[in-house]
């Protein structure tokens, strides 16, 4: 099968670089799953795992997606391998975000933490499956 | 004269140092390859970043282009980030940073504009604050953090982005120091807002048949907040990388100098203490010729 090359970046590393033959990836408006010689096409992420044709599965939360001919690139302010996820400690911090989205006083504050508690919840189903 | 004790203890005292001296150098030297390491992995996120811009800018008309990429229009209150470190002992790091600084505050001042500070480290606070007081507005303090995570450069970005959608500045400066080697950084001031975006390359040719999901707009304005903490987390750790060469070049400098202090001294403690001998020996033969 033909392969594309496949990037995943975040700020801190590069996560995976390689060829890969399909990635599904998680659109802001509904996931996608990019195979070689796919369109062009510049995408939003939405806090979900990009799975990787070989069975790796990456949990990202924000950023972008851009299909080029050249590639699939991978722009992800978080990311992290599925498999490093530590389940125990997610569940901990959603906690705290559930108090934060209590405590919040301004609109802002409160959108915030909503965003986080929906990204640590789409962690934590990730980890399940 | 110095006692000969006087000169022992100055060599004692100079060895001591010397020996900080190199310890921190050596702490210096394991440091950057961390900084250098960190400062590396973070690029290729930036200049994909700079890549997908630079396409989605070129495909935006003038008129249509979002506040923070191109500037609300005016140029009459500026805000400089000034990124230093948190420690001295360093060379002239944190000088030179300041001084690249402090010659833009002055220049804008003359012109009649209105200038904003905000500094993000102890140290350009503290030489900041001594002429420009009045115009620093907060301080950014990375003394607990031991390694700069993005999630810390996001927390600024958000405050420059909110200041800027509250009006408070027209144009947004990021003063840095670029890491060029250990002996070299180069000072840099970076425009952030409004962003300062390479010419697209050749890979606008495939533009066009480019798909959006969801609008163009609506992606540029989702990615330029981030493009401004992206470029505030590759400054803050060419900053790391850099202060920890500097420190180390310093370091090596001074337990270099420590060791020639150490030399001349041992030489002239020697010197002395032969003298004395010779005297001595003097006293004692002429005290038995004169029986």
């Amino acid at each position: 099968m033909a392969t594309f090359s496949f990037e995943l970046v975040s700020p801190e590393r590069v996560l995976f670089s390689g060829d890969a033959t399909s990635v599904v990836v998680p659109g802001a408006e509904g996931d996608m799953t990019v195979l070689a010689n796919h369109a062009p096409v510049m995408t939003a992420l939405r806090a979900g795992i990009v799975t990787v044709d070989n069975g790796k599965r990456l949990f990202v939360r924000g950023g972008f997606a851009d299909v080029t001919p050249a590639g699939l690139t991978l722009l992800a302010e978080q990311a992290v391998a599925v498999e490093d996820i530590d389940a125990e400690k997610v569940s901990a911090q959603l906690r705290d975000a559930q108090e934060d989205l209590r405590d919040a006083r301004t609109d802002e504050a409160r959108a915030r933490a909503q965003e986080t508690i929906d990204a640590l919840q789409a962690m934590l189903a990730a980890v399940r499956h | 004269m110095p006692s000969l004790k006087d000169l022992r203890n100055r060599i004692a005292s100079v060895k001591a140092t010397q020996k900080i001296t190199k310890a921190m150098q050596m702490v210096a030297a394991a440091k950057l390859r961390r900084a250098q390491a960190a400062a590396e992995a973070a690029r290729p996120y930036a200049s994909k970043m700079e890549t997908v811009l630079a396409n989605l800018a070129s495909g935006i008309s003038g008129s249509a282009a979002p506040a923070l990429l191109a500037g609300n229009g005016r140029d009459q209150v500026h805000l400089l980030i000034v990124c230093t470190a948190e420690r001295g002992l360093c060379g002239a790091f944190n000088s030179s940073i300041v001084r690249l600084a402090r010659d833009r505050i002055n220049a804008l001042l003359a012109a009649g504009k209105t200038v904003k500070i905000l500094c993000v480290g102890k140290k350009g606070f503290e030489q900041l604050r001594r002429n420009y007081g009045k115009h620093i507005i907060d301080t950014v303090d990375f003394r607990t953090v031991k390694q700069i995570g993005y999630s810390d450069a996001e927390g600024v970005a958000r405050r420059v982005i909110s200041m800027f959608e509250a009006g408070e500045y027209d144009v947004a400066t990021l003063f840095y120091s670029r890491f060029r080697s250990v002996i070299q950084q180069i000072p840099t001031a970076q425009s952030l807002v409004p962003a300062e975006i390479p010419a697209a390359g050749e890979a606008s040719g495939s533009k066009a048949a480019y798909e959006y999901e969801p609008e163009e707009e609506a992606i540029l304005g989702a990615l330029l907040p981030r493009n401004i903490a992206v470029q505030i987390f590759r400054a803050l750790l060419e900053n790391a990388a850099s202060e920890q060469g500097a420190r180390m070049s310093a370091m090596d400098n001074a337990t270099r100098n420590a060791g020639e202090m150490i030399k001349k001294q041992t030489q002239k403690y020697n010197r002395t203490r032969q003298a004395q001998i010779t005297k001595e020996l003097i006293e004692i033969i002429s005290g038995a010729e004169a029986l």
